[in-house]
């Protein structure tokens, strides 16, 4: 039996995938579970296994094009298909009685009366039977959903994060028309608050969330359009969608590192030696941030319309930059892993990602997030947030600076310590003792020993 | 205005459109002498004698073929159809003649009468008199089919559908003769065949109704407002012509609707309501058009606790609105 082969859904929020290489050609033979085609989505790319013996039969989608989830592509032969079962013809005897049975109307009758208390308890019949499941709401959008999702430009993405209330889960108008609100609150409060012109603030809400056109930018001579690419895409949608939905507030303090910076220049080599990997300063950043959000749990959470989820597990997500984006590999239980743990962490993801190897579960499940753009020389960034994460903190570049230190003048290794954080779920207050957690930590370094760890 | 029972404002109706215009005529099964089966037109006969008050023979395709020949010849006959049960007969009459009469003579002769019958369930009446028969004769092109709702209606409505100058079938829940009463305006009032009447406004949903079912329309409404769900109910006093307009209107306002009708879902009125919204008001609807009507048996039954249940009530309608609401 031929049977199409369909483009896997590789995650809740990935919706397309590009092929990447297929492993078979046509007319060779494939084991079930066997490597059949590399597949690439905007956030990790995968071999997809054949879900079956057989023999490929042909291939419809070729390699470098994308297509939706679910898009059929390539037709495998079944090898050895169970012989469907002949369902035995028993259709003569009811048949034969149907008569008798439509003779007695009375019977009938009162069968259906005996029924009448379950037919009035469903309304009457008013709704077909069978709710359907909660994860086919995407594409069970009532008609004025989806027109409401048009007129107010909602990406497919972000519809589907809206809580539904309706029957299965299905979003409603009143979701849509409570999500529009949320969304259009900050925008609205933030041109309030803001000194500039006036003008400014008569800008209707629903026209300061509406994403700029490029109608007034006519293309010049040489100007050339670089289509997106999945992970673009992603990026730009998920960050717009956080900009747009969070209220971002931010803080930024100095941190003294003179301490941390001279003892690890003094056991690098060893601690190398010893563990076989490089402990970077983030590996101690990670610690200490670690440490703060067990103290600060309000920095570890996710606003949501119903409230502020606290969540219990710290994954530590670091932004790694890869060659056409960014990609947010995640350690896991971060605060329960030691320095030399976190540096080994760091170190295989950072790889993988550079490798464009990270497994989906690499990539899921962070619950706050780190930026370094220090790397790059920046000395303050103003980061944002990712999407549905509290906060993130940016690390910015370690530079040599006079700085007062008692009655005297020091050259000290300073690093800027910025937080972007979602003023709907803490305040500021909040925020800035939470970066003053971690430079207490990294500023009272004070290591046993040779240890990394402290 | 006056305080008048649903029969009472039929009867009123008839009496002073005949008093008013001497081409009119009634005729019918018992409509004389006896004043109706339900006394609607009781003492016609003597205000208006035997030639304007005719009791005809116990053939309905006779009652309309005779109603059909007066028309075209002048006159503005009322037939009455005892029981809308008995109309069937008269089924050819009304289809092949009476609704195309003009336009199989071009514009020459049209049919201006009127066939009065009582419909519906809920007395008691079982199999041969309690039927709705609504959805066959909306069904005909040429033919007008109105149901009122409340007194007020039956009045207007009834004065528009004997002036009008084609056939126009005017459908009596009979339940309602002497249990639903209402203001009736007074004078020279009428209700033109067509428009639709919201009832009672509302945001969550609209119900679709006509006849009794518009009175257990608005006592779901009621119930429904105890728990803060508000129902628009909306009056579809005319099957034909159809105002989709004003069903539009209120689906687009609410996003909702439920089609309520006491005929069986099946092929029934409540399909072509529903329709018209799904083709005309989809990018509105926050749920499926959904319908509400009696169950899928061959008549209404005799035995009351049967009758009970297929009768659709308040509380079944409002059952219905809460499970599209949650949709």
């Amino acid at each position: 039996m031929a049977t199409d082969i369909k483009m896997p859904q590789l995650g809740e929020s990935v919706h397309e995938g590009t092929i990447g290489k297929w492993l078979k050609r046509p007319g060779e033979s494939v084991a079930k579970y066997e490597p059949l085609v590399e597949v690439i989505t905007d956030k990790v790319n995968v071999e997809m296994p054949s879900p079956f013996a057989g023999v490929l039969k042909e291939i419809l989608v070729k390699e470098g094009e994308t297509v939706v989830v679910g898009t059929a592509i390539a037709v495998i032969e079944e090898a050895a298909g169970a012989p469907v079962a002949v369902r035995p013809s028993a259709a003569a005897s009811p048949a034969a009685s149907a008569p008798k049975s439509a003779a007695r109307p009375a019977s009938d009758g009162t069968a259906s009366a005996a029924r009448a208390p379950a037919v009035a308890g469903d309304g009457g019949r008013a709704r077909p039977a069978g709710a359907p499941p909660a994860r086919d709401r995407a594409v069970r959008l009532t008609p004025l959903v989806r027109r409401m999702a048009e007129e107010h430009q909602i990406p497919a993405q972000e519809l589907e994060s809206i809580p539904g209330t309706g029957d299965g889960g299905r979003i409603t108008k009143d979701d849509v028309l409570r999500y529009l609100q949320a969304r259009a609150a900050p925008s609205a409060g933030a041109a309030a608050a803001s000194t500039r012109a006036p003008d400014q603030n008569a800008q209707a809400p629903a026209q300061a969330t509406r994403a700029p056109t490029p109608a007034g930018l006519p293309p010049a001579a040489g100007d050339h359009l670089q289509r997106l690419t999945p992970i673009r895409r992603t990026i730009a949608e998920r960050l717009a969608q956080s900009k747009r939905e969070i209220p971002h507030a931010y803080g930024i303090i100095e941190v003294d590192l003179t301490a941390l910076v001279r003892h690890r220049e003094a056991h690098k080599a060893a601690w190398q030696a010893r563990n076989g990997v490089n402990i970077s300063l983030t590996a101690f950043i990670v610690r200490a941030t670690a440490r703060a959000l067990r103290a600060f749990p309000m920095v570890n959470a996710t606003f949501t319309p119903e409230g502020i989820v606290h969540k219990q597990a710290i994954h530590f997500g670091i932004g790694v930059a890869i060659p056409d984006g960014l990609i947010v590999p995640v350690i896991k239980h971060a605060d329960q892993k030691s320095v030399v743990d976190l540096a080994k962490e760091v170190a295989r993801l950072s790889t993988l990602a550079r490798d464009g190897k990270l497994a989906l579960e690499d990539v899921s499940g962070g619950t706050f997030t780190l930026t370094n753009p220090g790397v790059f020389g920046s000395i303050i960034s103003i980061p944002i947030i990712n999407y549905p994460q509290a906060a993130i903190l940016a690390t910015d570049a370690i530079v040599r600076r006079p700085v007062v230190v008692g009655e005297g003048i020091a050259i000290r290794e300073m690093m800027n310590l910025g937080l972007a954080f979602d003023h709907r779920i803490f305040d500021g207050a909040v925020g800035v003792q939470f970066l003053t957690h971690i430079k207490r930590q990294l500023e009272e370094f004070a290591p046993a020993g040779d240890s990394p760890e402290f | 205005m006056a305080d008048k029972r649903f029969l009472d404002a039929i009867h009123d109706t008839l009496h002073e459109e005949m008093a008013r215009d001497p081409s009119t005529v009634l005729l019918g099964e018992d409509v004389g002498r006896k004043g109706g089966v339900f006394g609607v037109t009781d003492g016609l006969y003597e205000a208006f004698g035997e030639a304007r008050v005719i009791d005809t023979p116990l053939a309905e395709s006779c009652i309309v073929g005779v109603a059909i020949g007066m028309s075209v010849n002048g006159l503005r006959p009322i037939a009455e159809i005892q029981f809308a049960d008995f109309i069937h007969p008269a089924f050819d009459q009304i289809l092949s003649e009476a609704a195309r009469m003009r336009y199989r003579s071009r514009n020459d002769f049209g049919c201006p009468m009127v066939i009065r019958t009582p419909y519906g369930g809920g007395v008691h009446g079982a199999l041969y008199h309690s039927q709705s028969i609504e959805a066959f004769y909306a069904h005909i092109p040429g033919l007008k089919v109105v149901v009122p709702s409340t007194p007020a209606d039956a009045k207007g409505l009834l004065r528009s559908a004997i002036r009008d100058h084609d056939p126009v079938l005017y459908l009596e829940h009979k339940k309602m003769y002497r249990s639903v009463r209402g203001e009736v305006p007074d004078g020279d009032f009428t209700v033109p065949i067509g428009p639709s009447a919201v009832r009672r406004p509302g945001r969550d949903l609209s119900i679709f109704a006509y006849g009794l079912m518009l009175q257990e329309s608005l006592g779901a409404a009621e119930l429904l407002a105890r728990e803060g769900m508000e129902a628009e109910v909306v009056d579809v006093r005319t099957l034909r012509p159809l105002d989709t307009r004003t069903i539009l209107e209120s689906v687009a306002r609410t996003t909702r609707a439920l089609i309520v009708h006491e005929d069986n879902r099946f092929g029934g009125f409540g399909a072509e309501i529903a329709a018209t919204i799904a083709e005309e008001g989809f990018r509105s609807l926050d749920a499926p058009p959904t319908r509400l009507g009696g169950p899928e048996v061959p008549a209404v039954p005799f035995s009351a606790p049967i009758e009970e249940w297929f009768m659709i009530t308040a509380d079944k309608i409002a059952a219905a609105a809460r499970t599209l609401v949650a949709y």
